[in-house]
């Protein structure tokens, strides 16, 4: 219990540093976003000021961000206490939360399903190149995927949309949906997703295939050296149940924890490639939000980040024990 | 400390016609090692055989036709600035590879620092860079590079991208050193170290540092191989150095105006192909190193 406390304190901290970070970063350019957005929308509707000096007021009654840094700050983190992510400046009046709300299932569909995806093929190809050494076409493939993990997502990306789209035109350039298919649950529109979907993914699935498969061929080598694994052979097992039950379950373990910490990371790295095939992502939200420094979105996005790896590290430290036994008895014994 | 002998010394450092003799025959043992210097001195040679035979002007924009493919005057074509995309490659690669490497130093220099500090010394000085190592892991890296990046401005020369990767470049290495250290503190020889009354001072720089170099060295190339990926990501996001060609503005620019779109593949494939090359190289090097530094990995070859 005590462990539970002290872990949830230490989560508390990380996320309360690091939203600070995230709080004081976009604030340190000398540009003002207010001014910026003002310029921009007179422009847009002619020189006539309507609902500026109403945002103006909005902003100043709401952020003051004349004001100085600390009392932003206070108010900001009072704001966060009670999830209240405010109210974006480029998308005026439209709230923060709607707009990240509005990303953040595309990521996850895209991402989390490519993750999965990935992590499953490239668990089992990891564990059977150490399991069926002499097997051609393992040896063929797996070092391709190895090496193919070594390059970041969106360069494949880059290669796959000339490849599938530009030269061969099966799969759309870009975009998470056709320009007129109509976004509701019907199937035309999910298959549709799907067919957008399938590039991007098949970019990440690609790279991460060799991550995954490298690991736990690791863990597999040290898995094989074990007393059990003799003795399970000894035992006469068959070939199957040897590998599922006491190679792959024993070897697994650490693959989980990557993937927990894979799904809090993966959004803030596939920014790219969202922007390769402008996929309506948390990512592009990101990217757009940083380039017009929206202080308070760029808050958003980064929050929700902060908060998915947090958390997702929390779990991950608590659960371990019961994953792994083995822990349970060790821990931290120095100290 | 005569008994201190590292109990598996990876090689057997001799005169130099020994150590390239042994160099050598490592490497034809080490696949994956021999494979990736080979792509990286591939890689350098082009570079360096390019700064010295090839007018690397030519990587300014409008200095031929724009968007042409590739032909006798342009062997890689050019793109829509006008920029000869074969002196690009020169000239890019070279700043990229500048930027990997010093941001790579930095970070293992201070990763290492800190690292040893936590792992050796324990205490509250251990909990507090462990928080800091977890507060920076848990902002998104790119946050951090864009936001800085951003606030430079378009001013950014490739010597501020050095400092901006190396601002993050540090948690990784740091995280590695520690556990290694938490590891080699507790081995035999240390302890024997201690007993003789070795002071902290010399068991870290006489005891633990020459059995920790494998380790640097896996580390320092994982470190720049990471340091390029950031640095040509922020590059590909538009926000690297505005006046310098690196390869991760040619693929901005070419995403910019969407250059497959147009049919303008050679734009797409050189820096692309370039990258490819560089990350692999430093990946198989890392793979190789790797064995060099865990030799539990060597005796399986799998």
């Amino acid at each position: 219990m005590v462990r539970v406390l002290h872990r949830l304190v230490l989560m508390v901290l990380v996320i309360w540093l690091a939203a600070s970070i995230n709080f004081l970063l976009p604030r340190m350019t000398d540009r003002d976003p207010i001014e910026e957005r003002l310029a921009q929308a007179l422009g847009d509707s002619g020189g006539s000021a309507i609902g500026i000096e109403e945002m103006v007021a909005e902003y100043q009654s709401k952020f003051g961000t004349d004001q100085p840094l600390w009392k932003q700050y206070i108010s900001m983190m009072g704001d966060i206490a009670q999830f209240d992510l405010g109210v974006s400046i480029n998308y005026f009046p439209d709230r923060v939360a709607t707009h990240v709300m509005a990303a953040l299932p595309w990521s996850i569909a895209l991402l989390g399903t490519a993750t999965l995806i990935s992590f499953v093929i490239g668990t089992i190809l990891g564990a059977l190149t150490i399991w069926r050494r002499k097997s051609a076409w393992l040896a063929r493939i797996v070092p391709l995927f190895m090496i193919l993990a070594a390059i970041p997502f969106y360069l494949v990306g880059l290669v796959l949309v000339y490849v599938f789209s530009l030269s061969l035109g099966w799969f759309p350039p870009a975009r998470g949906y056709g320009v007129g298919v109509n976004m509701d649950w019907s199937w035309t529109a999910i298959g549709n997703v799907i067919y957008h979907a399938i590039l991007p993914a098949m970019s990440i699935v690609l790279a991460a295939i060799g991550i995954w498969a490298l690991s736990m061929r690791g863990m597999m080598v040290t898995v094989q050296g074990e007393d059990y694994m003799n003795f399970a052979r000894a035992k006469g097992l068959s070939n199957r149940r040897m590998f599922w039950r006491y190679a792959v379950r024993n070897a697994i373990t650490p693959q989980i924890t990557t993937l927990v910490l894979a799904f809090g990371t993966i959004v803030g790295g596939a920014i790219l490639v969202e922007r390769v095939f402008v996929y309506p992502g948390i990512g592009t939200l990101l990217y757009n939000s940083v380039l017009l420094v929206d202080y308070f979105l760029i808050f958003g996005c980064v929050f929700i980040l902060i908060l998915t790896v947090a958390v997702s590290l929390m779990i991950l430290d608590l659960l371990y024990p019961l994953l792994d036994p083995r822990i349970r008895a060790g821990g931290e014994q120095h100290g | 400390m005569a008994d201190a002998a590292p109990p598996a010394a990876p090689l057997e450092w001799g005169s130099s016609a020994r150590f390239w003799r042994t160099i050598l025959l490592y490497l034809g043992r080490n696949k994956s090692l021999a494979v990736g210097v080979v792509l990286l001195l591939g890689l350098a040679s082009l570079v360096i055989g390019g700064y010295l035979f090839y007018d690397v002007k030519l990587a300014e924009p409008l200095s031929k036709m724009p968007a042409r493919p590739p032909s006798a005057d342009a062997w890689l074509g050019t793109d829509k600035h006008g920029r000869d995309l074969f002196a690009v490659l020169i000239v890019g690669t070279a700043l990229t590879c500048k930027v990997g490497l010093l941001a790579g130093l930095i970070g293992v220099a201070v990763g290492t620092v800190l690292g040893f500090v936590g792992g050796f010394f324990r205490g509250w000085i251990d909990a507090a860079i462990n928080l800091l190592t977890d507060v920076f892991l848990a902002v998104p890296p790119l946050l951090i590079l864009v936001v800085i990046a951003a606030n430079l401005g378009t001013s950014l020369s490739t010597t501020d991208m050095v400092f901006v990767i190396a601002a993050l470049a540090w948690r990784e290495p740091a995280r590695r050193i520690r556990s290694q250290v938490l590891v080699m503190r507790e081995a035999g020889y240390v302890n024997n170290a201690r007993l003789n009354g070795t002071s902290s001072f010399g068991i870290i720089f006489k005891e633990m540092m020459p059995n920790l170099i494998p380790y640097l060295m896996v580390s320092f190339v994982l470190t720049v191989a990471a340091a390029v990926l950031a640095a040509v990501g922020l590059e590909a996001l538009g926000l690297g150095p505005q006046n310098e060609p690196t390869l991760g503005m040619t693929v901005y620019w070419a995403m910019h105006y969407s250059a497959s779109l147009l049919g303008m593949w050679w734009w797409v494939l050189t820096p692309v192909i370039t990258l490819v090359v560089l990350f692999v190289g430093l990946y198989l090097i890392t793979t190789g190193l790797d064995e060099l530094a865990n030799p539990r990995l060597r005796a399986k070859g799998a």
